[in-house]
């Protein structure tokens, strides 16, 4: 019973860390708390099973969903964020709700407000191990979820590309003059980002066989506490926080009688710890 | 005189201009981002529904003890703010309204998910719109003294730069504190009335997208100004009213709203940088300057 619960929650949270990486990568460069990033992530959902529609396979309506979200982030970044850096933190924050409430607003006008079905079969079988067992789809999420960490942490860690990214992300201005292409690593971060967050929009919308307009409203905010505990910009501290607010929620609920809201959860845990370190669990001053 | 419509959405007005005043006291003057401004409201109207209708306090008597007992815990919940700057203080906020807000749900003391009914109004609809009317002054001229205060100043340095704040010797602990407890005291006289007025209240009505819209009026009218968060109460109050008609698409142009004033005016409507405030104080100037002749 406790290691199937750990299996789902390990499922749950790994969805959590893509969702919250991308948010973590766009706080990183530009300081920006981008609500939005919830509605990229609903966007990618939706991509993906409009594609999945066209054409039933499963793996193409994944990568064409990234590439899309990955240009929309593009775009709010260069037409929404960079006009409004140099102005209050505020600023940007209100801004980026804005959009997300708009982007609610146009996907529940074009695919109307009901839950629509994503039955996607990537084809991996199911796994099981003594009594506990492991679905096709959850099995999908740790493929899909590992594999894209690998990416990340090869393109950050072994190019130069991730050199640029990791100096730009420590200081902006020095890693200008460093030579150093910051818009286009800005642009990269955002980029990324949203391939992220794309991904994990279908992964849900296949492992939970629903993609609705308010899908992002709950990951909206659940993210954020996630990369707060993390440690604000900190890549690792995020997909920690990720799995340890996926499994905690999971475990919580599935184990115990305590009649509490699943998504109050997350700050639940996230205000005491902030309260002993106010720079997160891998964060830094 | 006014008709019951019209009276009705007022005093819904006269509550969100009291919210914004409160909360662009913690935000705008001292700069503290809450994003969590619900919640406050929610211990305001939840302390003064249970005083009514579990002890049998009346109105008036209520009133002070809601504002106190607001002010109380807003301060405590101020402590956790403490420790936290900027960013983690937003998402901070975003944390206890989320938590104050399953409290509610969750335990049975709060009513659960059947909220809490039967809370008795003291006066006819009419009256209450004059009741609000002059708690929202009141609660202008303590703002207006708030700022002429010494008090107002230390929180306008606390917002500019904490750090040099609290090496001129302001307490920022202290001030932060205060702004708080004012800010949520204020919170809870709406609440108090809020609770009044609709006579039943449930968890649902203090949810993190109340505290998002209270923080776009001030963001909206002029964050920092009291003018500003009146008007963007008022104008944010008033737009849900005037969309009606174009039901389906009403929280599209409030999110699209949004985008545009941040985007083309980010001060705000009336905010001291903003278009408006410029013009007017340049026709001010001109207005007074003496006129030269044959120049």
């Amino acid at each position: 019973m406790i290691w199937q619960q750990f299996a789902n929650g390990l499922a749950i949270g790994s969805v959590y860390a893509l969702i919250a990486l991308g948010l973590t990568m766009v706080y990183g460069v530009l300081r920006i708390l981008h609500i939005a990033h919830a509605g990229v992530y609903a966007l990618g959902a939706y991509v993906g099973l409009l594609v999945f529609r066209l054409v039933p396979n499963f793996w193409f309506s994944l990568v064409l969903a990234m590439v899309v979200c990955s240009l929309a982030g593009v775009i709010v970044q260069r037409y929404l964020y960079m006009p409004l850096l140099a102005l209050p933190r505020i600023v940007p924050l209100i801004a980026s709700i804005g959009l997300f409430i708009s982007m609610e607003e146009i996907f529940r006008l074009i695919a109307g407000p009901y839950i629509i079905s994503y039955p996607a079969d990537p084809g991996l079988g199911s796994i099981q191990w003594g009594v506990v067992r492991i679905t096709s789809n959850q099995l999908l999420v740790f493929m899909v979820t590992l594999a894209l960490l690998a990416i990340l942490w090869f393109i950050m860690r072994r190019t130069k590309l991730g050199l640029a990214m990791q100096a730009t992300s420590q200081d902006l201005e020095i890693a200008s003059v460093m030579g150093i292409n910051t818009g286009g690593i800005v642009a990269t971060n955002f980029l990324m980002g949203s391939a992220l967050a794309g991904a994990a929009g279908v992964l849900v919308g296949v492992y939970f066989n629903s993609v609705y307009p308010t899908m992002g409203s709950i990951p909206a905010y659940k993210a954020l506490a996630i990369i707060v505990l993390g440690g604000l910009g900190s890549i690792p501290g995020t997909v920690l926080g990720g799995l340890l607010i996926g499994l905690g929620e999971t475990m919580v609920l599935g184990l115990t009688d305590i009649p509490f809201p699943r998504d109050a959860l997350a700050f639940i845990i996230m205000i005491p710890i902030l309260m002993f370190r106010p720079y997160g669990l891998l964060g830094k001053e | 005189m006014l008709g019951g419509y019209t009276i009705t959405v007022s005093i819904t007005i006269g509550i969100y201009i009291i919210l914004a005043i409160s909360l662009n006291i913690i935000t705008g003057y001292a700069g503290q981002i809450s994003l969590g401004h619900a919640a406050f409201w929610g211990i305001g109207a939840y302390c003064s529904a249970l005083l009514a209708t579990r002890f049998g306090v009346p109105f008036w008597i209520g009133l002070p003890m809601t504002i106190a007992i607001t002010a109380m815990i807003g301060s405590l919940l101020a402590i956790p703010c403490l420790r936290v700057r900027e960013d983690f203080l937003a998402i901070t906020t975003i944390g206890i309204n989320f938590v104050v807000q399953a409290v509610f749900l969750y335990v049975p003391f709060f009513g659960g998910a059947m909220g809490i009914g039967g809370i008795v109004s003291p006066f006819s609809t009419s009256s209450f719109f004059w009741a609000t009317l002059i708690f929202v002054l009141l609660c202008i001229a303590l703002d207006r003294w708030l700022v002429r205060s010494w008090m107002g100043l230390a929180l306008e340095s606390l917002r500019e730069d904490e750090t040099a704040a609290a090496i001129s010797g302001v307490d920022v602990v202290k001030f932060k504190v205060a702004a708080f407890a004012i800010g949520s005291g204020l919170a809870g006289l709406a609440g108090h009335l809020y609770a009044h007025f609709m006579t039943f209240i449930s968890a649902d009505d203090f949810g993190f997208p109340q505290s998002i819209v209270i923080l776009s009026m001030i963001v909206f009218g002029g964050i920092g100004t009291l003018r500003g968060a009146i008007l963007g109460a008022v104008i944010l109050g008033v737009a849900p009213e005037i969309f009606r008609p174009v039901l389906d698409y009403r929280t599209l142009i409030y999110g699209g709203l949004l985008i545009f004033m941040m985007r083309f005016q980010p001060g705000g409507i009336l905010g001291d940088q903003s278009l408006l405030p410029r013009i007017f104080r340049v026709v001010r100037q001109r207005g007074l300057a003496p006129v030269k002749s044959g120049g």
